[in-house]
């Protein structure tokens, strides 16, 4: 029951979100069709036949009514039909998603991960050993929690790069050098290039972790269930791991999605500064072409990444906290 | 992130606003001013009289030279732009636009998570329960990339609509603690007295939650506020901000844009992002001072560690407890 309710739940978003993806262009001023001819425009003059293939290559062809034209698109999408790409012309927009969301996938789930736990596991000591020098992590990762992604990640750049020299500028990999394949070369050259935008999103989202697990533990210290524990005469390891951080956890899981919503949006424009080949750059340079195709179908896949993600953690949590199961 | 991790716990005192006498309102101040708030509150005002003020004193900050990429010197400040314009004229502006849109932004915010958490919360049954659910996929769906594809569709981006726009993606998280909290005061014993003696739910709204939600809702203006700075800043660098105003993200942008990296103008990218950064991190200091009102326990919790652990182990740790939850009661 508590599964079957999590499932229509994301169902629910993943329809509202197709649906945004329909809606937006159609209800807002301006259509894309005259975006692109005023582009095309710049460059010479434009024939009237072109508005019409325009038109259909972006579907805009207006015969079918709006609820004819929602249907056809939710039955393209189940095909994984997403459209055609202008910018990488005439490859499907499907292909394009398909070559730019491994890179963001890896990074932004390894950096991800990676600081999820290095916030808990902080956070569990700073909550046990409040009081102490630990407490003076939290004002320094205020002042990193309240700096923007992207200023830092220049930051990086001028420092690192470009006055040290210790790490590439742009890109996600040396096109001199190696091909993309999974052999030690290739990757790790991709690991060297991308390593300063992972170190960006990890020292930037970090704060929150650590801090909203820092307060849970200190709120789960003063509960009975810590006074027996210790009481009995367990060890304070374990104490400290299984009584009080299992249960101070819970909300940092449960808070997830506003979490993941933060470190992506980030991350876009992380992969922006450092012109990292991700879903992010791939949807920047949609936006500055006019290729409304392709920045649609990113917008769809980011979601859709976002909430399977959510459902991945939804799941897990039923296996942190058993009160769930029992429930169901 | 700070204050939605945890929306359980954060249960509001409702004896901690109430001072009657002034006598009393110094002694509640005094002991309320602690060192994070009196920095925060600090930063937040040095920068806001900045933005206000400032602008009425720098030069025009679009009026190009051909002093291009000048570092500091006494007759610019801040060192002058790829095309010779005063940075410290465009931060003068930059900062009261990003404030602007800030509080524009936070107030829409404010105003809707309200409306969705505590109508929902309070009235229950399916409108609590539609209304939740539109709070979650709102909360669930990625902001930004949303704002990306709102925003490249609208050639003219005026100041309100990217306000509009950030603050339809910022308000749920809010809306969810708002929700909760409504949730427990509901079922309080004066809620119900009001209720029984026949008050209308708008006045019971009105007159006996909201006051009780005010510690949880500063904490999220202030919280919104951040938000909208850094999501405004971040919509403006990758080039998708208010045509025409300046802001933090904008200049950021134009300084990416000039190769302000490459060419080591440190002056020209470093100002912006410091202001952001000073501004979240006083707003922050803010909000910890809120969150201190809201859950005692964090504000004692590391005073009494300290001297559980100068006092002996053993019996005191729970005598020790007692005191702090009676520092807490008191």
């Amino acid at each position: 029951m508590h599964l079957l309710r999590k499932i229509g739940f994301y169902l629910v978003a993943l329809w509202a979100a197709v649906t945004l993806n329909f809606f937006i262009p159609r209800a807002l001023p301006g259509s894309p069709v005259d975006a692109v001819l005023a582009k095309l425009a710049l460059r010479g003059p434009v024939a009237p036949e072109t508005r019409q293939a325009i038109e259909v290559m972006l579907g805009a062809d207006t015969d079918r009514s709006l609820f004819q034209e929602y249907f056809a698109y939710l039955g393209g999408l189940l095909s994984g039909d997403l459209g055609v790409s202008v910018t990488y012309f005439p490859t499907p927009v499907s292909q394009v998603v398909g070559q730019s969301l491994p890179w963001t996938l890896v990074l932004v789930g390894l950096a991800t991960t990676f600081t999820f736990i290095l916030g808990m596991v902080l956070g569990t000591l700073a909550g046990w050993k409040r009081g102490t020098w630990l407490d003076s992590l939290i004002p320094a990762t205020t002042i990193l929690q309240a700096v923007p992604y992207f200023w830092l990640a220049l930051l990086f750049i001028y420092v690192l790069s470009v006055n040290l020299g210790m790490f590439p500028i742009s890109g996600g990999y040396d096109y001199t050098l190696v091909r993309p394949a999974f052999d030690y070369p290739f990757l790790s050259n991709a690991l060297y290039y991308g390593f300063l935008p992972a170190l960006t999103i990890v020292l930037s989202s970090l704060g929150g972790w650590l801090l909203g697990m820092r307060n849970m533990m200190v709120s789960t210290l003063s509960e009975d269930y810590i006074l027996t524990a210790e009481a009995k005469g367990l060890s304070p390891r374990r104490v400290m791991v299984m009584y009080a951080a299992r249960n101070a956890m819970l909300p940092s899981v449960s808070g997830f999605a506003i979490s993941l919503g933060f470190v992506v949006s980030g991350s876009i424009v992380v992969e922006t500064v450092f012109s990292y080949p991700g879903v992010g750059f791939t949807m920047l340079q949609a936006v500055q072409n006019n290729d409304y195709s392709l920045m649609q179908g990113m917008f769809l896949i980011i979601t859709v990444a976002v909430l399977a993600a959510n459902l991945v953690v939804d799941l897990l949590y039923g296996v942190i906290d058993p009160r769930t199961r029992a429930r169901g | 992130m700070a204050t939605s991790t945890d929306p359980t716990s954060a249960v509001p005192n409702s004896a901690a606003p109430t001072a009657g006498t002034p006598g009393r309102l110094r002694a509640s101040l005094r002991r309320l001013a602690t060192p994070s708030l009196v920095i925060g509150a600090g930063l937040v005002v040095v920068i806001t009289l900045f933005g206000l003020i400032a602008p009425f004193f720098v030069a025009d900050p679009l009026a190009i030279s051909n002093l291009g990429m000048a570092p500091p010197s006494a007759e610019h400040w801040l060192g002058t732009t790829q095309t010779g314009q005063d940075v410290l004229a465009q931060l003068a502006w930059a900062t009261r636009g990003s404030l602007l849109v800030g509080v524009i932004v936070a107030v829409l915010a404010l105003f809707l998570s309200a409306f969705f958490g505590i109508l929902g919360g309070y009235l229950g049954g399916w409108i609590d329960e539609g209304f939740s659910l539109f709070t979650n996929v709102v909360l669930i769906l990625p902001g930004l990339p949303l704002m990306i594809v709102i925003g490249s569709y609208v050639q003219q981006r005026g100041l309100l609509l990217i306000a509009f726009i950030l603050a339809i993606t910022s308000w749920a998280a809010a809306a969810r603690v708002l929700r909760s909290q409504t949730l427990s005061i509901r079922t309080r014993d004066y809620v119900q007295a009001a209720k029984v003696a026949g008050e209308k739910p708008h006045r019971i709204i009105a007159v006996e939650i909201l006051p009780n939600l005010l510690p949880v809702m500063s904490s999220g203006f202030v919280f919104a506020l951040i938000t909208a700075i850094l999501g405004e800043a971040g919509l403006s660098f990758i080039g998708l901000g208010v045509v025409g105003t300046q802001t933090w993200g904008s200049m950021l942008f134009y300084a990416q844009n000039g190769q302000a990296l490459t060419l080591g103008g440190w002056w020209w990218f470093v100002p912006p992002g410091l202001m952001i950064a000073a501004l979240g991190c006083g707003l922050s200091l803010i909000n910890f001072s809120i969150d201190g009102i809201i859950n005692p326990r964090l504000r004692t919790a590391p005073k009494a560690a300290r001297s559980v652990r100068r006092a002996e182990q053993g019996a005191e740790r729970a005598d020790d407890s007692e005191a702090t939850t009676k520092e807490v009661l008191a």
